[in-house]
């Protein structure tokens, strides 16, 4: 890789960090609109037009909060928590790919932080470190309640991890890969947009999604902030901006998860009949093979931020409709239900692809 | 025992189907409805009311704040009788008395009048009382004002400079006795 290279790839780090933000802020709009739309409400329309700088309000009303620190708190990692948090959500977006990559003469730009090889596995490490913010911040507070906020989030996500990465074994089966990028291409059968994994692993997408939930820690698996029983959970203690970054990292942690979804499952950046579209870029406008290539791949790009989106609904919808789970219901579920159910799921794909059913 | 209706519900402890253990299809249901919702709360005109432009309407008979009427000419009706003091529950009225000198027959409507007149807002309780007592149709308290909340104890006593209403037709409350087209503008044509 040659050193303008390296910096176009920096730039797309720099990028997706940007969007990674910039999508949580807005995120925070969104839901207060959704959750207003879905209860026959109005919705925040003060803030400019439509109330789109309410996120700006917010930030400032957090930036000068009073910085509250409670007695007998460990200050160290009453900081260190939040921080921690943040940082594990944001790293994860690094290897996601949003689009393939762009064509300038001989500079090939990847629309992805960085390619390793075990991306997948990275997103997992990384997600399952984000625990360890709560878990820090929730005993250094000092308070029974944010303990107990996060002893729940660390039991949970252990659980949870497990049908999780068992449901994903079955993807990878079927991939023999972990890279992302692999993965989103072997996605992109020639023509055939129906190739997404989706088709192939309903059952395993079904787990993964209620896995997904359970690991951003959002309703009905928000039991370690659930706030009738536990006042706020591990937060219970923090205010101003170190609240505002535990609340940020939730919703990167819902990006990234929606973004790591369409990946594995949507066919990332393809979308339906792209190879047409290509062909019609390139033969039938006067384009030039660069341009037509990177125009292609730039709808791949929309095609991925689209597929986000609408798992990002999707999760602010199921957000207002189902009400929490018990903690021992949430613990049964995990236990006696999803995970025999991807142990299930492994065994089926296994025996379809030793009979040639399916690839 | 013998149901007194007959709209009682024997619950039928089943235990639960396939589907109803599964969670899924009740969890698809919930959706459904909630996407209802929000296309309703998208498309239609929401029943919220964004209060600064828009406002609730008053009941008719809501008693706010009170204002001390004029005639048909512009002349105070109050008289300093003293009745709506009397009548109040909470004592919320003081005035004081006065008799109408030469010349000033086109201030006030009687030979007595009130030289001053308070009320304290903290102390009524808006019973409407005085509106009852007052044989001059003098007080009423208005539909469609409230007392504001302010910052001081003395603020919210009233006094005539803000109880009386304005001598112009227009600006005159809508509670009490109205002026008639023709005295409106009558007065009008005078006060130009």
């Amino acid at each position: 890789m040659t050193l303008p290279a390296l910096g176009w790839q920096g730039l797309v780090v720099l990028a997706t960090f940007g969007i990674s933000l910039l999508i949580a802020t807005y995120c925070t709009y969104f839901e207060r609109v959704w959750a207003a739309f879905f209860q026959d409400r109005v919705g925040p329309d003060r803030a400019g037009p439509f109330g789109l700088l309410q996120p700006l309000a917010d930030a400032v009303k957090l930036f000068t909060k009073e910085e509250f620190f409670p007695a007998g708190a460990n200050r160290a990692l009453f900081i260190f928590g939040p921080c921690l948090a943040m940082v594990t959500a944001l790293m994860s977006s690094a290897v996601i790919p949003f689009g393939n990559f762009l064509k300038f003469g001989d500079t090939i730009v990847h629309l992805q932080g960085i390619e390793i090889n075990v991306g997948m596995l990275y997103v997992f490490g990384v997600v399952a470190l984000g625990v360890y913010g709560i878990m820090i911040g929730g005993w250094a507070s000092n308070n029974k309640f944010s303990l107990l906020g996060a002893i729940r989030a660390a039991s949970q996500n252990i659980s949870y991890e497990l049908a999780m990465g068992l449901a994903l074994i079955a993807v990878l089966m079927m991939s023999g890969t972990l890279s992302l990028r692999e993965i989103t291409l072997q996605q992109s059968v020639a023509g055939e947009w129906h190739f997404w994994n989706i088709v192939r692993q309903p059952l395993g997408f079904v787990i993964f999604l209620v896995c997904a939930f359970a690991e951003t820690n959002r309703t009905p698996f928000d039991l370690p902030e659930c706030e009738t029983e536990l006042i706020g959970g591990y937060h219970t203690e923090y205010s101003s901006m170190k609240m505002g970054l535990y609340l940020f990292a939730e919703y990167v942690n819902v990006f990234v998860a929606t973004a790591v979804m369409s990946v594995l499952y949507f066919g990332g950046f393809n979308y339906p009949f792209q190879y047409e579209f290509l062909d019609f870029l390139t033969t039938k406008t006067g384009l030039s093979a660069d341009w037509a290539h990177n125009i292609f791949v730039l709808m791949g790009v929309v095609a991925m931020f689209t597929k986000i989106f609408i798992g990002i609904f999707f999760f602010m919808w199921v957000r207002w409709t189902l009400p929490r789970f018990r903690y021992d219901q949430l613990m049964r579920l995990g236990w006696t239900i999803l995970i025999p159910l991807a142990i299930f799921n492994i065994l089926l794909t296994g025996g379809l692809i030793t009979f040639g059913v399916i690839k | 025992m013998e149901s007194l209706s007959k709209r009682a519900k024997v619950l039928e402890k089943k235990p639960m189907s396939f589907a109803e253990r599964a969670y899924l299809p009740a969890i698809f249901q919930g959706l459904s409805i909630t996407m209802q919702h929000f296309f309703r709360a998208a498309t239609k005109k929401q029943v919220t009311i964004r209060y600064p432009e828009e406002v609730r309407p008053f009941s008719p008979v809501f008693r706010g704040l009170h204002v001390l009427k004029r005639d048909e000419v512009g002349r105070e009706r109050c008289t300093a009788c003293g009745l709506c003091a009397v009548a109040c529950p909470a004592e919320a009225i003081t005035m004081v008395a006065g008799e109408r000198k030469k010349g000033e027959e086109g201030l006030y409507r009687e030979e007595k009048y009130a030289v001053s007149y308070e009320i304290n807002m903290l102390r009524c309780i808006f019973c409407g009382l005085c509106e009852e007592a007052c044989p001059k149709a003098a007080v009423y308290l208005q539909a469609d004002k409230m007392a504001p909340p302010r910052f001081e104890r003395d603020e919210f006593i009233y006094g005539k400079d803000r109880l009386v209403e304005p001598v112009t037709p227009d600006n005159r409350s809508k509670r009490g006795i109205q002026l008639t087209p023709e005295q409106a503008d009558k007065l009008r044509s005078q006060l130009a």
